[in-house]
């Protein structure tokens, strides 16, 4: 079932939550909408499953008009980020819900209720009510609750969020199996950048009720169509430099830049990701000595080892430029970190493998 | 100079206090101790003190004389009155209060935050005024009374009387312990069913109310507890006919002006029972309630 969202626009009282959304999904994608809170994400799965109405645009279902269609009789799979389980109901009552209401004959209730347990991986605890279960057993039980009326498509809103991290990581990767097996097209809504490059086919990165890009999670984390899609992937050194002659200076240190080959002079941010920088140690020569030479020479910034912080694979050296006006951020294996064994206080030389440079807005003069 | 201290004394002098009970550990907030003494004495010196006074005197009257007393046709029909009206009541009351309420917490409308205010009139209004406003109104020649007693309905001097101004003083009860559960419930269950595919009622029937029939039934309990006691609305809203519309509040009272004392402790000492046994019937059902729905 594909959908098709065309210039979708919802507020709430003064409130812009969209504005003029359009997007295509194809059938059996798996799609991530990505973005802050307010970002306008969650409301547009609302107004996909019917649960809102938009105040301009209009839904579709494989090209076929489905905006004014109430939320009964859409047949999406809604996934909600705090389960939303019936919990007076045992587990088997709350995913027969739906068949129960459609008034399915018992024994097809009973064997498509058992079958479904079994797929979440939940056999024998049918008799339980979800006060029993933890958090991601509940998770397991409201999907299969949304998918036992076989839905043509499902929607799940931070499916993940109120679980912890290790069972996060889990139910991610079973849904990526189940997601594939079943073959029909879901979007899920998450504010973590993680969870959405890991799960989905394609990413949608949305921020203040519009989409800042749309593409597979390789080509939004590789080439950031905005300056908030960098940002908000998160991790980055901001700087604010200049461009000039095709080349971005960052504090004096030139980068080729062949976007911008005029001559005047124009303010530009840099972004460095963490990881893309090389880090070397300079000894603890004066600068102009032989870290001065070095830098000068591999287009890189002297600067000040400030502190190291280990997470897990990845080691974070914080480091301070040489005129120590700004902190910046590289990223090493903890492996090679260990082996080079910085210390606060050496003197390094920072080399950008990669940077990504954003004019603001030409400003027109008349 | 520090070093040459000798170690014990930098060490604050522990031992000497005796080691904490158990209870200590138990509870975060202190003053257990007082607190309970506190409650003991009021319940004990408010409720109990007074109740076993009355049963004491009942019992002063012997067992003959307490079944002659309490369990005279006219007593026994007053107890069906009282216990039939405020049945009634409560029930009306628990629905008007459970649609009340749902209105209160989930419409948008002007003039809302007034009709809050206004659910609690009854419990300031003295209930005799209501007793008179409404045999005012449903008498033959009343506002209410010249359309409806031609129909045959009679709100004043009659039964429906009494459980109307019952209704009147128990809805707030019934609102009241509704609407807070009802502000809490989770509106996404609600949702889920219906993208489940369920209709308004079948949402509002499987989903909704086993979530706050618990709470209903806790209404039905109060309002049911403030209708058996009441008197002074219902005293002129009934016409106090015995074997009609005799209530049993309204017998100790008659018996009072008679003086006899005793016989009036007596009746009260049957209507106190019936309505703890009723009490303790709806609480069981409450309590089973409660955890099927968890």
């Amino acid at each position: 079932m594909s959908i098709g969202v065309h210039g979708v626009s919802k507020s709430f009282g003064t409130f812009q939550a969209l504005e003029n959304v359009s997007l295509d999904i194809p059938h059996g994608t798996l799609l991530a909408l990505l973005g802050p809170s307010g970002s306008g994400k969650t409301t547009l799965l609302r107004i996909i499953a019917g649960l809102e109405g938009p105040d301009a645009g209009r839904i579709e279902e494989d090209g076929q008009d489905i905006t004014n269609r109430h939320a009964r009789q859409r047949e999406v799979g809604f996934v909600f980020q705090h389960y939303a389980l019936f919990r007076h109901m045992s587990v088997f009552e709350n995913i027969a819900f739906g068949m129960r209401v459609r008034k399915a004959p018992a024994a097809e209730i009973t064997s498509r209720v058992e079958e479904l347990l079994h797929l979440v991986r939940l056999d024998g605890l049918g008799a339980r009510k979800p006060a029993q279960l933890s958090g991601g057993q509940r998770q397991r039980v409201a999907l299969a609750r949304a998918l036992a009326i076989r839905p043509r498509i499902l929607l799940l809103d931070e499916p993940f969020g109120a679980l912890d991290a290790k069972v996060r990581v889990e139910l991610r990767q079973w849904l990526r199996r189940l997601h594939d097996e079943i073959g029909m097209t879901s979007i899920f809504v998450t504010h973590d950048q993680e969870e959405a490059f890991e799960l989905a086919d394609e990413v949608v990165v949305m921020n203040h009720g519009r989409i800042e890009q749309r593409g597979k999670p390789d080509e939004v984390f590789d080439k950031p169509a905005t300056p908030f899609v960098m940002d908000f992937l998160g991790n980055v050194n901001l700087f604010h430099g200049r461009v000039e002659n095709g080349r971005a200076f960052w504090h004096g240190v030139p980068i080729d830049y062949p976007d911008y080959p005029h001559a005047q002079s124009r303010p530009a941010r840099v972004y460095l990701r963490p990881h893309e920088l090389d880090i070397a140690r300079t000894g603890t020569a004066a600068p102009g000595g032989l870290g001065g030479a070095l830098a000068a020479a591999a287009q890189s910034l002297p600067a000040t080892v400030v502190r190291l912080t280990r997470t897990g694979a990845m080691t974070r050296i914080t480091c301070q430029t040489g005129d120590a006006s700004h902190e910046l951020h590289v990223d090493l294996p903890s492996a090679v970190a260990r082996e080079i064994a910085f210390q606060p206080g050496d003197s390094v030389a920072i080399t950008p493998r990669h940077v990504r440079v954003f004019l603001p807005d030409p400003e027109y003069v008349i | 100079m520090h070093s040459t201290m000798p170690p014990s004394a930098t060490i604050p002098p522990r031992s000497r206090r005796p080691p904490p009970s158990r209870r200590a550990f138990r509870t975060v907030l202190p003053g257990f101790g007082i607190s309970l003494a506190i409650t003991s004495l009021v319940i004990v010196s408010l409720v109990i003190f007074p109740l076993a006074v009355l049963f004491l005197r009942a019992a002063s009257l012997g067992p003959a004389g307490f079944l002659a007393a309490a369990w005279t046709p006219r007593a026994r029909a007053a107890y069906a009155v009282s216990l039939g009206a405020s049945l009634a009541a409560a029930g009306m009351s628990s629905l008007v209060g459970l649609l009340v309420a749902w209105v209160l917490v989930r419409l948008e409308f002007p003039g809302r935050r007034i009709l809050d205010a206004l659910v609690d009139v009854p419990l300031a209004l003295p209930t005799a005024v209501a007793g008179l406003v409404y045999s005012t109104l449903y008498v033959e020649k009343g506002w209410l009374g010249q359309w409806l007693v031609p129909l045959g309905i009679h709100g004043a001097y009659s039964r429906l009387g009494i459980v109307l101004v019952l209704v009147f003083v128990s809805l707030p009860f019934a609102v009241r312990v509704v609407q807070p559960v009802i502000e809490s419930l989770d509106k996404d269950t609600e949702e889920a069913a219906r993208l489940l595919g369920a209709s308004r009622s079948q949402t509002f029937l499987r989903v909704v109310l086993p979530g706050i029939l618990p709470a209903v039934v806790t209404g039905f309990a109060l309002a049911l507890a403030r209708s058996l006691g009441e008197y002074g609305s219902v005293v002129f809203i009934s016409g106090n006919m015995p074997f009609k519309t005799e209530i049993a509040p309204v017998l100790i009272v008659s018996r009072l002006e008679e003086f006899a004392y005793a016989e009036a402790t007596a009746i009260a000492v049957v209507l106190l029972a019936m309505s703890l046994a009723m009490l303790v019937v709806v609480n069981v059902l409450q309590q089973r309630l409660v955890r099927n729905s968890q």
